[in-house]
C-alpha cells in the first residue's frame, strides 16, 4: 500500500510526519536539529529514503544534513558555498552597492534522476550544486554573473534564490527564481541564464515592466507540461504558457492577488492553488479567514476552500516553500503556517484537517509519496 | 591536554556529552585549539568561524578563566590554566534572545 511522507522545515527544528495511504492517522518524529532553523528539506525522486536538509542558524552558520533512510538518521555533509570568484555587488535596500554575501540555503532540489546531485538556492541570490551527495558544493556562476546581478536587490527576507524547477522532458532546462530579481531560466545546465519576466508588472521599482528587479515570490509546473508556469508574484497571481518567454496575469477573482506559496494539482496540469494574503504589509489571510484558493481551470476563475480551515480569527501566514502536493489517486494537498499548524487534504481541498497543529513557525513543507 | 566546552547545539552536532579534550603539540592559542578541534569534528567547520576567513563568528564568544577572549588575536597564547587543562576552553552562543 502507498504511504505518504511530508517533510515540514520549522524555525526550530524538522519534522517528518508519515501515514498510510488514508492519510488519516500520522506519525511525527522530530523535531530533528531541534533549535535550528530549517528553512527546507527535501527528497530525492530517484531515492525516496535520500533527504536533503538546510539546517542554519545566525549563531553557527549554514550545515547541510542528508539521510539515507527516510529521515530517520542523518549525517552532516559539505556546508562550504564559496562564490566562484569575485563575487561583486548588487544592490542593497537604499540602492547602494552591496558585497555579495553568503548568508543560508534556502531552497534544495535533488535532480530528477541522480540521488547524488541537488541544486541549493541561497541568499545572497546564487545557483550551487553537488555531484556526491552534498559533500561539496560548486556555484553556478553564469547566474550571478548575469550582467543584471548589480542590479539586483533583496526583498524584505533577504536576496535569495528561492525556486528552482527542474524540466523533466529537457535535462539542460533549469527555472530559477529570485526575490527580488525575478524568474531566470537556462537551456544548457546551469551554464548560462537568461531573465524571462516579459509581461511582469511590479509597480514597487522604478520600471514596473524592467527586464529584472520583480520580488516573484514562488513558481510551479505540472511535470507533464513543464512549458506552463504558475507564478505568485509579491502581489499578482500570473501565467505563463510558454516557458516563461511571456506572463500573463491570472488573478481573476481573488479577494487579494497578494501571497506567497502556489502549487498545481498532480494530476490535473490546470488546477492550481494559492493562500490568499491580505497585503505586503499584513502578512495574514483577508478578514482573518483561512482560504486556499483553487482554480480548475489555469488561473482566472477561483474558488475558496474553506471546510476544516479557520474561518475567524486567524492571523497565520503561508510561506512560499510551505505548500505541496501528494501524488495519489485522490491529490492529497499540503500546506504548513506561522502558526505551526500543518494542514492537509485528502481530496484536492474539498476538506482539510490539520494533521499537526502546535509547531514552530512553519517554512517549508515538502511531500513524498512512497510506493 | 586542553580542555573545550561546546554550546549545546554544537555538542549535539557532533554527538558530544561533555567535555572534549584535545591533545596539541606547540603553541595554545585560539587558532591551534580550534584547529584541533575542526579536525577531530570536521562538522564543525564553518559553524564557530567562518570557512574562509577564519574570523569568529559574529554570534560565537571565547571565554576562558573568567575572561571574555573573543577579541583577542587568534594566534595569541592562551592563558596557562587553559594550557594545562586546568581550566576549560568556552565556546559560547552569545546570549541574544531566539
Amino acid at each position: 500500500m502507498s504511504r505518504v511522507r511530508v517533510l515540514v522545515g520549522t524555525r526550530k527544528g524538522a519534522f517528518v510526519l508519515e501515514s498510510d495511504a488514508r492519510r488519516e492517522r500520522w506519525e511525527i518524529s522530530g523535531p530533528h536539529f531541534a533549535g535550528w532553523e530549517i528553512y527546507h528539506l527535501k527528497g530525492s525522486p530517484a531515492d525516496p529514503n535520500r533527504l536533503y536538509a538546510s539546517q542554519s542558524t545566525s549563531w553557527f552558520g549554514q550545515l547541510i544534513q542528508r539521510s539515507d533512510d527516510g529521515g530517520r538518521t542523518w549525517e552532516p555533509v559539505g556546508n562550504q558555498f564559496a562564490y566562484e570568484g569575485v563575487p561583486g555587488t548588487h544592490q542593497w535596500y537604499d540602492g547602494t552597492p552591496h558585497a555579495w554575501e553568503f548568508a543560508r540555503v534556502w531552497h534544495l532540489e535533488p535532480s530528477l534522476d541522480d540521488p547524488d546531485t541537488v541544486y541549493a538556492g541561497v541568499e545572497d541570490a546564487a545557483l550551487f550544486r553537488t555531484s556526491d551527495g552534498g559533500k561539496t558544493w560548486q556555484e553556478l556562476p553564469g547566474l550571478r554573473e548575469h550582467g543584471s546581478g548589480p542590479r539586483w536587490q533583496p526583498g524584505a527576507g533577504g536576496m535569495c534564490l528561492h525556486t528552482i524547477l527542474l524540466d523533466p522532458s529537457n535535462p539542460g532546462r533549469i527555472f530559477i527564481a529570485i526575490s527580488a530579481a525575478g524568474v531566470f531560466r537556462s537551456d544548457d545546465s546551469g551554464k548560462t541564464w537568461r531573465p524571462i519576466n516579459r509581461g511582469l508588472k511590479s509597480e514597487g521599482i522604478p520600471d514596473p515592466t524592467a527586464e529584472v528587479g520583480h520580488c516573484v515570490h514562488r513558481i510551479a509546473m505540472h511535470r507533464s507540461r513543464p512549458g506552463v508556469l504558475f507564478m505568485q508574484k509579491h502581489w499578482d497571481v500570473m501565467r505563463s504558457d510558454d516557458a516563461g518567454e511571456s506572463w500573463q496575469e491570472v488573478s481573476g477573482n481573488l479577494p487579494t492577488d497578494f501571497g506567497f506559496a502556489i502549487e498545481v494539482h498532480a494530476h490535473e496540469p490546470e488546477t492550481i492553488y494559492v493562500v490568499p494574503i491580505k497585503s505586503d504589509s499584513e502578512h495574514f489571510p483577508p478578514e482573518g479567514k483561512l482560504r486556499v484558493y483553487r482554480s480548475r481551470s489555469g488561473g482566472n476563475e477561483w474558488e475558496p476552500l474553506t471546510r476544516g480551515l479557520p474561518q475567524r480569527d486567524c492571523y497565520v501566514n503561508v510561506l512560499r516553500d510551505a505548500m505541496a502536493v501528494d501524488a495519489l489517486d485522490s491529490c492529497g494537498v499540503y500546506f504548513g503556517t506561522t502558526g505551526g499548524q500543518v494542514y492537509a487534504s485528502a481530496d484536492a481541498g474539498e476538506n482539510w484537517t490539520a494533521i499537526v497543529r502546535d509547531l514552530p513557525a512553519v517554512l517549508s513543507v515538502e511531500v513524498q509519496t512512497l510506493s | 591536554m586542553i580542555r573545550v566546552v561546546l554550546p549545546a547545539h554544537l555538542r549535539k552536532l557532533v554527538r558530544v556529552d561533555g567535555e572534549i579534550e584535545l591533545d596539541l603539540e606547540g603553541p595554545v592559542t585560539q587558532r591551534s585549539v580550534l584547529d584541533a578541534l575542526e579536525d577531530r569534528y570536521p562538522m564543525l567547520r564553518g559553524t564557530i568561524r567562518d570557512r574562509v576567513t577564519l574570523r569568529r563568528r559574529a554570534f560565537v564568544r571565547f571565554f576562558a578563566c573568567a575572561e571574555d577572549l573573543s577579541h583577542e588575536p587568534p594566534d595569541a597564547l592562551l592563558p596557562g590554566a587553559i594550557a594545562s587543562g586546568v581550566e576549560p576552553f568556552l565556546i559560547v552562543g552569545a546570549m541574544s534572545g531566539g
